[in-house]
């Protein structure tokens, strides 16, 4: 059972932020791993050349609005996106993440607490992110205990197949 | 202690005695609804490794955006669907014939009060104008729910819009919501549970109050709910066998927030180009020439919408720069228009009528826009390059204020005809 533990590189990106930005409709059609190629598009086409895996996304208030798709957290979950912190979610997206087993977590004022390129270290049992750079400790919204369950197992379907393993 | 609606349902449906704003259930789900996207339940089912569904009686499946399938790879959905329905021997499937989900699903008995309802659709939130917890998910976490029944919910706060005063002739409920959008900006339900009351929703139909509980998802509610009353229950009853328990708000429930409209003074609403919240009031848009008039989909298809907009349309002509296209929300809707000569006023006026189902609303087919063009439609989403070319524009509106802007061939206020 994997830790809920993660150290990575901070990228930042303001207030929301839709699924179309994260995921532009027109390459719905690719596989996730051709998908990924065009994650932040509108903002930033650099960006998933510039991403190494355990990196970590840190986002203002109603991250993932818009479309229910769920290649959204899928494709960053596919650049190796190891956590998305934000102000807010919006409400399909935070639950899309969750079940894909792409870790989320909110935490007030996150935006002005860090900046790109610091790394951090996220607790998400505790409910804590240490700033490797600062070194100031910055708390977040705990997770349920459903939510540590799913994101442990690596998401929703491995843990139906870990359920029904043991029945 | 004291609950809203949103908290004695996620209770109940979690075993639980009570449940609070803030607190994390596991839930029984009462029916599990999915259209098209099916598709993509199937490949996480199967990747689940599950052989059969939790329960085939609890599951409704239908289809209503790619109906009949304007492409193969709608056709070859469409046909994947129907054999795994076959195979699981799923009770309750309607195929191309009947219309969009959201009307199908209470004309056929699938909602009732106090029952906690998932779909493969954001607009699943329609359900609570029947007192229903009606809320969307993806296609992944209706896999998880085939296979088990349950689902994972944080219990939402509440906030409540309490509208009084009394609607003016024409205005109708979508200039209610477009109001609440525009005033109060598309998250002050962000997360949220939103219930409905005053005078002025006691008074609406069960259809006006399908629009205000549909829309309320464009400003970000995850329930949205109006307490089941007489109307409520005649509705249901009339269709549906199965016993229920209405659930009301305590009066000493906790709201995070109570807001108060008055409706009295209310113009008709227009929510303008590329964002559900740029509304203004219909005095400062009028005159704007229109390409394109729709009037459907699961916001305002239903046969109050095609009503008044026929009213209008009385001995009237289509501008002769406009294309009208009716669709009706259901075969139950079409046949009540047909029956009552609403159809024949849509077609002497020159209206393209089609079959029940999501039609243009989300840009899949059925009259798309070119560049350049506008649209003024009953729906309910305006982002760019929804309904066709991204240099397109779309104004949302109420069906009276469609039906005008069709006849003078720019919007109108539905008032001066």
């Amino acid at each position: 059972m994997s830790q809920l533990v993660f150290r990575g590189r901070v990228w930042k990106l303001g207030d929301n932020i839709d699924t179309d930005v994260i995921t532009p409709g027109k390459y719905l059609i690719l596989s996730i791993d051709e998908l990924k190629k065009y994650v932040l598009e509108p903002i930033d086409p650099e960006f998933p050349r510039k991403v190494k895996p355990g990196d970590i996304l840190v986002a203002g208030k109603n991250f993932g609005c818009g479309s229910s798709r769920e290649q959204a957290p899928a494709a960053l979950k596919a650049l190796g996106i190891s956590v998305v912190i934000a102000e807010s979610f919006a409400r399909i997206f935070f639950r899309n993440a969750v079940s894909l087993g792409l870790p989320v977590v909110i935490c007030d004022g996150i935006s002005e607490k860090v900046k790109e390129g610091e790394f951090l270290e996220v607790n998400l049992e505790i409910g804590e992110i240490r700033n490797l750079n600062t070194g100031q400790i910055i708390k977040t919204k705990i997770l349920s205990k459903q939510m540590v369950e799913i994101l442990k197992a690596g998401g929703i379907i491995p843990l139906l197949r870990k359920k029904l393993g043991q029945c | 202690m004291a609950m809203t609606i949103a908290e004695k349902i996620l209770a109940r449906a979690s075993g639980l005695r009570e449940a609070y704003a803030g607190d994390y259930v596991t839930a029984r789900i009462d029916v599990a609804m999915s259209h098209e996207e099916t598709r993509g339940v199937l490949r996480h089912f199967k990747e689940a490794g599950v052989e059969k569904v939790w329960d085939s009686e609890r599951i409704v499946i239908l289809f209503d955006h790619y109906t009949p399938p304007p492409t193969v790879s709608a056709a070859e959905a469409h046909k994947a669907i129907r054999e795994f329905v076959r195979r699981q021997g799923i009770k309750y499937f309607y195929d191309v014939r009947e219309g969009i989900c959201h009307q199908v699903m209470p004309e056929k008995g699938h909602v009732r009060p106090g029952e906690l309802i998932v779909g493969t659709d954001s607009h699943t939130i329609t359900y609570g104008a029947f007192g229903a917890a009606g809320t969307g998910i993806g296609a992944i976490e209706m896999a998880a729910v085939w296979a088990t029944g349950e689902l994972w919910f944080k219990v939402p706060e509440t906030v409540r819009f309490i509208v009084s005063g009394k609607l003016p002739y024409r205005v109708m409920s979508k200039d209610i919501i477009l109001y609440i959008a525009g005033n109060y900006g598309i998250d002050v339900a962000q997360y949220k549970s939103v219930e409905f009351t005053g005078s002025v929703i006691d008074e609406l139909s069960i259809d006006s109050r399908m629009t205000l509980t549909n829309m309320s998802v464009e400003v970000g509610a995850k329930f949205s709910f109006i307490a089941p009353d007489e109307k409520t229950i005649d509705y249901v009853k009339a269709r549906s066998s199965k016993p229920f328990t209405p659930v009301r708000s305590d009066p000493e429930a906790i709201y995070e927030k109570t807001y108060y409209i008055d409706v009295s003074k209310l113009e008709p609403q227009v929510a303008c180009p590329h964002s559900v919240a740029n509304v203004k009031p219909i005095s400062k848009v009028e005159g704007v020439k229109i390409d394109q008039a729709f009037l459907g989909s699961c916001t305002n298809g239903r046969f109050e919408d095609l009503s008044i907009a026929a009213e209008i349309l009385k001995n009237r002509e289509i501008h002769p720069d406009v294309r009208m296209i009716v669709v009706p929300a259901s075969r139950e809707v079409y046949e009540k228009a047909l029956n009552t000569g609403v159809i024949n006023t849509f077609l002497k006026a020159g209206a393209n009528i089609c079959f029940p189902a999501c039609g243009p609303c989300f840009g899949s087919h059925l009259g798309l826009l070119a560049s350049g063009e506008k649209c003024i439609s009953s729906a309910n989403r305006n982002f760019k390059g929804r309904m066709g070319s991204p240099e397109s524009e779309i104004y949302l509106a109420s069906p009276a204020t469609v039906a005008a802007s069709a006849v003078e061939g720019e919007i109108t206020d539905p008032r001066k005809l």
